[in-house]
């Protein structure tokens, strides 16, 4: 587990580049940063500075090696690499309220962003004009999208929105695509075309039901068949394509959680406001979804018998004597994780992933030795 | 001295009504929830079967109504379950219940320290610290953004 504190301010964002050998993450200001790896350090090589407001969303796509920034400022801007450096275009969203997240698509010729105009905007290159034009996904969105995610077709999207509702929709460009066959979660797909939504009719009657919370993070899985989301009221739920009227959910007994991926066709990991990431297990057959562990390796705090002088130090600032270890955060990140992403092995067979927070830094997980170190760990 | 001679009616008229954005909440029917059953329960405490009143009084709880009388009634009755256990019980009672139960057991528990009686808090903070220990910080969490309150 390898753990680096770039900064001690909040990451807003960040994205990694192909091979992993260089991160563009935010700061939490108006730049993006990027940083190259040099061994074991980590340096900074470029800074990208157009954006007139907080950047809310980076992502690199790993193929056409272009970054897409998009920011409170209510623009996005994708960068291209000329001559060492990287020159931004402007791409016109036509909201009126802050972007919140962008995400390439999967063959990279076009991206959607979320933003607070209760809005996804698809961007596409024309080739005609020589720029990139949007198209407005609106209805039935009521609130600030949080988090896009593509599904592997290129053609499907999931959005997790401030009105404690996940969706997918289609995000069919005829410009520059094919029509796309049919697939579990439906074969008609006309462009802006909701296909599935969470919470609705779907949703069983439960006592304690209801809203649910603000939808934090969606997710698909690898194939493409299943949709896993984490909402402000704690819960993780995982839907699946052509199973949809039953939605498999979890009410988590930790804070929410704010960032999810599938790290195998069974398993997600997510992380949020408690500061470690958690493994989670889905039962296709039963339809269930269980804890499966917390992921974090506690520093073992040697507790050696304390000093004479160290009890008085205790006393004089904590007006106690013993080391107070329950309020202390013993795990690797020291505040909320705001991000996971997955760096190896894909979203079928990770076999690493990152998590950047609130705290400034930067954890990578080896799933192998994770598993390893976690008795009763089981990936599956 | 000039007064306006033509109508002032247009400042009563509440704009935000009219605001095609404005975010309305599904409410779903709600009518017939009338609440927990008082009679089966208070004749459940009468009998000392305490565990059994527990389970009653959480049935059926008074979510999507809005019918603010019987929001109290059911806060009312649920009090009076809870303060009828004996302190080394509450442990036992949490545990026969299942997520959900512990769940509204919480939203129970907050909207009776909303309005605080003389020993109320009391027997709630009792009762809070188990169901905490059962439920975890998520209950409280999905207490504070339930959207449909008990």
């Amino acid at each position: 587990m390898a753990y680096h504190s770039f900064l001690l301010e909040p990451i807003s964002c960040h994205a990694w580049n192909k091979d992993q050998t260089q991160i563009a993450l935010c700061p939490n200001n108006h730049d993006v940063h990027i940083y190259k790896k040099d061994g074991t350090k980590w340096t900074k090589t470029h800074e990208l500075k157009e954006h007139n407001g907080q950047v809310t969303g980076i992502d690199w796509a790993p193929d056409s090696n272009r970054i897409v920034t998009c920011g409170a400022d209510r623009n996005a801007y994708v960068w291209t690499l000329k001559e060492g450096a990287w020159k931004p275009t402007l791409v016109i969203l036509r909201i009126n309220r802050a972007a919140r997240c962008v995400k390439w698509s999967p063959k990279e010729n076009k991206f959607a962003v979320g933003s607070g105009s209760r809005l996804i905007s698809i961007c596409y290159f024309e080739q005609e004009n020589d720029w990139w034009v949007c198209k407005h996904i609106k209805k039935p969105i009521r609130s600030t999208i949080l988090s896009l995610d593509w599904h592997p077709n290129n053609v499907l999207l999931a959005a997790g929105s401030c009105d404690f509702k996940c969706r997918v929709f289609s995000a069919y460009i005829k410009e520059v695509e094919e029509k796309p066959g049919p697939t579990p979660w439906g074969s008609k797909m006309p462009f802006g075309e909701m296909m599935f939504e969470s919470g609705g009719s779907g949703a069983a009657a439960q006592t304690s039901g209801g809203g649910g919370g603000w939808v934090h993070s969606v997710c698909f899985s690898h194939s493409g068949n299943r949709l896993a989301w984490t909402s402000h009221d704690s819960t993780v739920s995982v839907a699946e394509g052509g199973k949809t009227t039953t939605v498999s959910s979890l009410s988590s007994e930790t804070l929410p959680l704010l960032c999810v991926t599938f790290i195998t066709e069974n398993s997600l990991v997510a992380a949020g406001h408690d500061c470690y990431p958690v493994l989670f297990v889905y039962d296709s057959a039963k339809g269930s979804l269980t804890f499966g562990g917390k992921l974090d390796v506690p520093k073992q705090a040697a507790q050696k018998g304390i000093s004479a002088r160290e009890r008085f130090q205790n006393l004089d600032r904590r007006a106690s004597e013993t080391q107070g270890t329950d309020k202390d955060l013993n795990t690797l990140h020291k505040n909320s994780i705001s991000q996971i992403s997955v760096l190896a092995g894909g979203r079928n067979q990770c076999t690493k992933f990152c998590t950047t927070g609130m705290d400034g830094g930067m954890a990578i997980w080896d799933v192998k030795s994770l598993e390893s170190a976690m008795k009763n760990l089981k990936i599956v | 001295m000039s007064k306006a001679t033509l109508s002032a009616r247009f400042r009563r008229v509440d704009v935000d009504e009219y605001d095609e954005n404005k975010f309305v909440d599904e409410e779903e029917g709600g009518e017939n929830q009338l609440g927990p059953d008082e009679t089966e329960v208070d004749s459940l405490i009468r009998q000392g079967n305490l565990m059994e009143a527990l389970h009653a009084v959480l049935k059926n709880p008074p979510i999507n109504t809005k019918n603010q009388n019987i929001k109290d009634r059911a806060e009312g009755l649920v009090l009076k379950v809870l303060s009828a256990f004996k302190s080394s019980d509450i442990e036992k009672g949490v545990q026969s219940l299942d997520k959900n139960g512990v769940d509204l057991l919480m939203k129970y528990i907050y909207k009776g320290f909303e309005r605080p009686s003389e020993n109320s808090s009391a027997v709630l903070l009792q009762w809070h610290e188990k169901a905490l220990a059962a439920g975890g910080v998520g209950s409280i969490v999905r207490v504070l953004t339930a959207r449909k309150t008990v």
